[in-house]
């Protein structure tokens, strides 16, 4: 047996988090079963279709509650994607849940013709999306996903940081008429700070500064913030802290203000670099007047290092002391 | 209700109509929907409760045309149906038309949006399944490509129609022998057909696609309870101009100047036979 997976936190990291006064929440994939179920209850149109995903879902506490809203399609991605379009066609409030690296690969022509181009408004699910399987390694992995789903017109990509934001999330893609994509992890997720409400489009701001800053997604958002603090305390540095739970459309306003008021910017994405959030958020900088220093934080183009999230993380310079140390060479360049 | 006659002739006006709406795109999948008009005629004729007055009913029976390369059959038949003017059709595939060269909901009376192969069936196990959750009678019913039936979504929805029993879900399959480089058998042999849906658990019936009368027995009603069905429509590439049928190079081929002629010349010989013999 292999040793237990090292804390996706640092000791530094945990002393920052308790210093933020940061409470731990639940893995996001709870709260969208949880919130989907709370939904289904009052809604019979609600309907879940899964691919023998319903345990990885989290979702058999629903099945339970709710047998006649839950629709089982077997391991069969394809058809799954496509039996969910002719579920939303006849006017059923369709969740399709399956692991984003098979919902989003291997079903990527149904989703792009059966839900996008056909305007049927299903919400796609992807469970443990980003490196969320760790060592089960590459094809379990979904760092294609934002790019691929970027590419495809008529779909809503989000990407919540924290249980608040999928809740938010999973509420806003039921009263959605058109498709969405929502990418759920596994881990346990700290609660963010920030007054920002959850709004689709728009990104929120998890911590205010001038200097730099963090535009992130997802489950990286908390590095980035830890990271924001710890510049803060050791060497002064101002950083924001943006999350963007919406990949698309992109809130270019939010990414502008950034470039105007700080001379540093670091994106960071659990995908990999090429076609996602740091070249999305790029295109809008560099079609602007603003010349900021620019990084994007993600998974190379490589083959990717074996290890848990956490390793992952870490070997790609996306855990806090690894942030913190990109933010602070790009500042002093 | 359309006399056997009527729809004898209704199947000629449709076939002159594909082919003249081809000619003047100057593209279109000709073979496959001279072989699939039949099936259409008797499902829009006979069948479906669909019409421009009852298409946003939710009762309404759904038709999603699999095989959406034979788009010009049904955009001809949707005409004839009242769902937009014939006239329309000018526009096939022109500049800013709404009139792709595959099915899209944007055309009035389409159902779905299809042309990539092996979605239909997937799409209208959904539909079928949809039906049941809410207590509706609805009939789904898609027409599928023989050479479509190589693609695997295929096979994973026909389990879970299966599985489902979904005696509501009807699929045709237009069994021409041909796609677009040669003989299915060639390409990708998918026969035995009737006995592989058996297998899956489908009630299977084989018919002459372009006999009127046995595409409505076997279309009318379920074919067993408890079952999906299956129509497998023996049809002709081509069917119903000589020089087409059997043909490869009339999936999509677009006729010259003098071939047009030969080919209305034929359906209109035919159109004028048939109404002189009821007169
Ligand atoms: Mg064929």
């Amino acid at each position: 047996m292999s040793a237990p997976a090292p804390s996706m936190y640092s000791p530094k990291a945990k002393q920052t988090a308790e210093n933020l006064g940061l409470s731990m929440g639940k893995a996001n994939l709870e709260i969208f079963a949880a919130t989907l179920q709370d939904l289904a209850t009052q809604d019979r149109h609600i309907l879940a279709v899964t691919s023998d995903s319903r345990g990885s879902g989290k979702l058999a506490p629903y099945g339970q509650a709710l047998p006649e809203q839950i629709v089982e399609v077997g391991i069969a991605e394809q058809n799954l994607v496509g039996v969910s379009a002719g579920l939303a066609s006849v006017g059923k409030n369709v969740f399709a849940v399956s692991p984003a690296c098979f919902l989003t690969a291997r079903s990527f022509e149904q989703v792009k013709n059966d839900i996008a181009y056909s305007d049927n408004p299903v919400t796609l699910v992807g469970i443990s999306a980003g490196v969320s399987y760790g060592a089960l390694g590459s094809t379990h992995h979904s760092l294609h996903d934002i790019a691929a789903l970027r590419a495809v017109n008529n779909i809503t990509i989000m990407s919540p940081a924290d249980n608040y934001e999928m809740q938010e999330a999973v509420k806003a893609a039921a009263q959605l008429a058109s498709p969405v994509y929502i990418r759920a992890g596994k881990a346990p997720l700290f609660n963010l700070p920030g007054n920002d409400p959850f709004v689709p489009g728009r990104c929120r701001v998890v911590k205010d500064g001038q200097d730099a800053a963090f535009i992130a997604t997802g489950e990286t958002v908390i590095h980035a913030l830890l990271a924001a603090e710890h510049l803060q305390q050791t060497a002064g540095i101002s950083c924001r802290v943006i999350s963007v739970p919406t990949i698309k459309p992109l809130d270019s306003a939010a990414i502008l203000r950034c470039a105007q008021e700080c001379g540093a910017i670091l994106t960071v994405e659990e995908h990999m670099v090429n076609g996602g959030l740091g070249e999305a958020c790029a295109a809008i900088i560099a079609q602007s007047s603003y010349k900021p220093r620019f990084k994007i934080m993600g998974i190379p183009d490589e083959y990717t290092v074996t290890g848990s999230q956490a390793d992952i993380f870490r070997h790609y310079g996306m855990s806090m002391e690894g942030l913190a140390e990109s933010m602070l060479r790009l500042v002093n360049n | 209700m359309y006399t056997n006659e009527q729809l004898t002739l209704k199947s000629l006006q449709y076939r002159h109509n594909i082919l003249r709406w081809i000619k003047s795109a100057g593209a279109g999948h000709t073979g496959g929907s001279l072989s699939c008009i039949d099936i259409l005629n008797v499902l829009y004729n006979r069948i479906l409760n669909v019409s421009p007055d009852t298409f946003t009913s939710p009762d309404r029976d759904r038709f999603v045309q699999s095989k959406g390369h034979s788009v010009e059959a049904l955009f001809v038949v949707l005409a004839d149906q009242g769902f937009y003017d014939e006239k329309e059709l000018e526009s096939l595939c022109a500049y800013q038309s709404h009139f792709v060269g595959h099915p899209t909901r944007k055309v009035p009376g389409v159902e779905q949006n299809t042309g990539a192969l092996g979605h239909g069936l997937p799409i209208a196990t959904g539909m079928a399944i949809g039906a049941r959750k809410d207590n509706r009678n609805f009939r789904v019913f898609t027409l599928l490509g023989d050479g479509e039936m190589a693609e695997g979504s295929n096979w994973e929805a026909a389990m879970a129609a299966s599985h489902y029993q979904l005696d509501n879900l009807t699929a045709i399959i237009d069994c021409n022998s041909l796609q677009i480089s040669g003989r299915t058998s060639e390409v990708m042999n998918n026969e035995p057909l009737a006995e592989k849906f058996a297998a899956f658990g489908w009630a299977v019936s084989t018919v002459d696609g372009h006999n009127l009368t046995q595409l409505s027995a076997a279309l009318a009603a379920p074919l067993q309870a408890g079952k999906p069905s299956m129509i497998i429509a023996k049809t002709i590439k081509g069917k119903g101009v000589s020089f087409m049928e059997d043909i490869p190079k009339w999936h999509h081929g677009v006729p010259s100047d003098e071939e047009q002629i030969m080919a209305l010349k034929e359906i209109e010989t035919a159109i004028a036979k048939l109404t002189e013999g009821s007169l």
